[in-house]
């Protein structure tokens, strides 16, 4: 989210809606909370103190996470885009240890709660089969984190951030933590450096170009509490990585927070492809700041499924810095009822002949409304850049809701921009087709929105768009009659 | 032979329209009957009534599959019994492919996973039949198709999924000579292998050259105004439909 985003739609936006029963089971499971540790509720210096403590911080590192929560009380809060008066900062708790020592490299020592979450989540299965490395965040603290021997013999580095702060990484960390997202960007950046915890660094030397994906999952089980993980990913010159990101919580009555960062550093003629499935409980508040700075020559591919939380002001950013860097972003939002998800993207070109292409659907249903917002800014520097936006919108129902919201700021006569806005419903006649060939109502429907969706799911390796139908079905399922 | 599409006094409408005002009709085991009659006679409805279309409204009499009457059922059931409809028009659904549309469909009717393997296969066969470039089966379906290429992608479809009964609607409309040809091929292989039955919809006698024809009606105004065997329809290609125009 941005504070700088055009507050263009006033929002009056609180509908009431048929929350539809659906089967969660797969990621509604939850366990008692037996936390090893965890501080008060709410918010004072005193509980950001704590925090640093319990982390071993170094001290430039304390005295960030103080200023950022100085910057916090100063900064109003967001009010552009949908409600989020259900959250209160006062019954956030903001760091939970999970019942584990330290994160562990062998699966085999990972407490069996927090084993089996992840076990019914696919996660070991997946890094068995498909993947270069997992890192495994339960509440506020990686569990679990490992890359395969070939990737770690390349020199890839991919460990969680404290331990990599505890190392002789602490230099390139300090270098680039929260400086593509400054505390001062807006309210929930500012929180974040004042209470992150847990997260992933990844570092691609020069020319290495890792095959197989690595993957981050974000779990929150804790009620009531926030995560605020922050990833940072530096891929050198020349480098290529794809990164996944997958994030869920069971359903709990009281609100959570999930206040992540992201930050991407894409060097010189490197290429990063960043893909998140993200599907949250719909009672979280999903306040997260994406951004990737890509350097000349370089290219940003963000593919983005977003299908959970109660609340999401989600907008990924690419800061194309140098000559001819380049930056795609695939997305798909599925608003249901009871959420309204706020997302899009943005995408700055500084510099000559950058090019951004920018695909997005956004889905709507039982009263759900999706809005996607587009920032597209070519400064004066950038002459000979191009930009194409598109994005289509579906209704499933009359009680929904779809805007869309481009923002252009163009400041050279030598660019080309183009934008594409569609708003669409499912046709009857396309659902009797389907039907005259055995498809029933139910699974007719779920098939136009998976092939209005196919924009990302084709964009993700199989088993992630797999899933991704999987959610797409869960959410259709009762949606007839 | 047994009796498989019987139709009785059907009366539809389509928004306060009567389109169909009484039509009866029998089609048996593996026969091939033949629809004609002039635009606006109530052809197309008759296909899609029969599919169960929910736009259009029975408001009389009722239509029976292998004896039971499934004038209230819904099209997915009535696939599953073994109906199929070639669409004049088909339908462009965009991220689904055709193959895997296909896939998805053979295993609704049948309730069965089917093996990639075996189903690659019989679909590469089905599609030279038809002579469609096999990269057809990967595209999104009937997404810029050409007009010849949807009506491919319906027999196609009809070759897949052996059905007991298929209506034929206008298939061979807009269609050159050459996709006629290859089109009708895929009819005779359908017949050849599935030994179904067919209610073939048009206005032209190309696309039954290659079709033993078992019986011709003549579709006016919403009714079967004549039946005749095979010899009707070179009659009505000779002096047309004036003579039944009520």
């Amino acid at each position: 989210m941005d504070s700088n985003m055009d507050n263009n739609m006033e929002n009056n936006r609180k509908e009431k809606t048929v929350v539809a029963d659906i089967d969660r089971s797969i990621y509604d499971f939850r366990y008692s909370e037996e936390d090893a540790y965890k501080v008060d509720e709410g918010l004072t210096p005193q509980i950001v103190r704590q925090i640093s403590e319990e982390k071993g911080d170094p001290d430039w590192m304390r005295d960030f996470r103080l200023k950022s929560l100085e910057i916090y009380n100063q900064t109003e809060m967001v009010d552009w885009g949908p409600e989020i008066d259900g959250l209160d900062m006062d019954h956030i708790v903001t760091y939970v240890r999970p019942n584990t020592e330290r994160m562990k490299t062998d699966w085999a020592e990972v407490p069996e709660d927090i084993k089996d979450t992840f076990e019914r989540l696919g996660i070991p299965k997946a890094e068995r089969e498909s993947l270069a490395g997992v890192g495994a965040q339960y509440d506020s603290e990686l569990v679990y984190h490992n890359v395969k021997d070939e990737v770690a013999a390349q020199g890839v580095i991919y460990t969680d951030l404290e331990s990599a702060l505890h190392s002789e990484h602490e230099a390139m960390i300090r270098d680039h933590f929260m400086k593509l997202v400054p505390p001062t960007d807006h309210k929930f950046a500012a929180l974040h450096g004042a209470v992150w915890s847990g997260g992933s660094f990844v570092y691609v030397p020069p020319g290495v170009s890792v095959e197989i994906p690595l993957q981050s999952y974000f779990r929150l089980n804790a009620a009531g509490a926030g995560q605020f993980e922050h990833t940072l990913i530096i891929v050198d010159e020349g480098a290529y990585l794809h990164f996944i990101e997958g994030c869920s919580a069971p359903k709990y009555n009281v609100a959570n927070l999930h206040a992540g960062c992201v930050e991407l550093y894409v060097g010189k003629n490197a290429s990063l492809r960043y893909s998140t499935i993200e599907n949250w409980s719909k009672n979280m508040y999903n306040l997260n700041t994406k951004r990737a700075r890509v350097e000349e020559g370089g290219k940003m591919e963000w593919v983005s499924g977003s299908f959970g939380s109660h609340v999401s002001y989600l907008y990924p950013m690419s800061v194309l810095a140098g000559e001819g860097a380049r930056c795609e972003f695939s997305g798909v939002t599925f608003a249901g009822a009871g959420q309204n998800l706020d997302t899009g993207t943005k995408v700055l070109h500084a510099a000559p002949n950058t090019s951004s292409y920018v695909n997005t659907r956004s889905i709507s249903k039982g009263g759900g409304i999706s809005t996607f917002r587009s920032s597209v800014v070519i400064t004066e520097k950038a002459k000979g850049s191009k930009s194409a936006v598109s994005c289509e919108s579906l209704m499933v129902d009359d009680i929904s809701r779809s805007d869309t919201i481009p923002a252009m700021d163009v400041r050279t006569p030598d660019a080309d921009v183009g934008h594409e806005a569609r708003i669409g419903r499912i046709s009857d006649d396309t659902v009797f087709y389907l039907m005259s060939r055995g498809l029933s109502e139910e699974d007719a429907r779920a098939l136009i929105v998976s092939g209005f969706a196919d924009n990302v799911g084709k964009e993700l390796p199989l088993e992630y768009a797999v899933e991704m139908n999987n959610l797409i079905r869960l959410e259709m399922k009762g949606s007839i009659g | 032979m047994a009796e498989l599409l019987k139709i009785e006094d059907l009366c539809v409408r389509v928004e306060e329209k009567e389109i169909l005002q009484g039509l009866s009709l029998t089609v048996g085991e593996g026969e091939t009957h033949v629809i004609m009659g002039p635009n606006g006679a109530g052809k197309s409805t008759l296909g899609a009534v029969v599919m169960r279309d929910p736009r259009y409204v029975v408001t009389r009499g009722r239509v029976l599959l292998e004896g039971e009457d499934i004038t209230a059922e819904s099209p997915d059931k009535v696939a599953k019994r073994g109906l199929f409809l070639s669409f004049q028009n088909p339908v462009e659904v965009p991220g689904i492919s055709l193959s895997n549309f296909i896939r998805t469909s053979l295993e609704n009717r049948t309730g069965k996973r089917i093996r990639i393997w075996d189903f690659k296969k019989e679909l590469e066969q089905a599609m030279e039949i038809l002579h469609m470039d096999p990269s057809y089966a990967e595209r999104d379906l009937n997404v810029g198709f050409s007009g010849g290429e949807k009506k491919k992608a319906e027999i196609l479809q009809l070759l897949m999924l052996r059905p007991k009964l298929a209506i034929l609607d206008e298939t061979d409309s807009g269609l050159d000579v050459d996709a006629v040809r290859i089109v009708s091929e895929g009819i005779e292989a359908y017949k050849r292998s599935v030994g179904g039955a067919l209610l073939v919809i048009t206005h032209s006698t190309k696309i039954l050259e290659s079709l033993q024809v078992d019986a011709t009606h003549v579709l006016v105004d919403g009714r079967i105004v004549r039946d005749g065997d095979a010899s009707l329809v070179e009659e009505i290609n000779a002096s047309g439909f004036e003579k039944y125009a009520g």
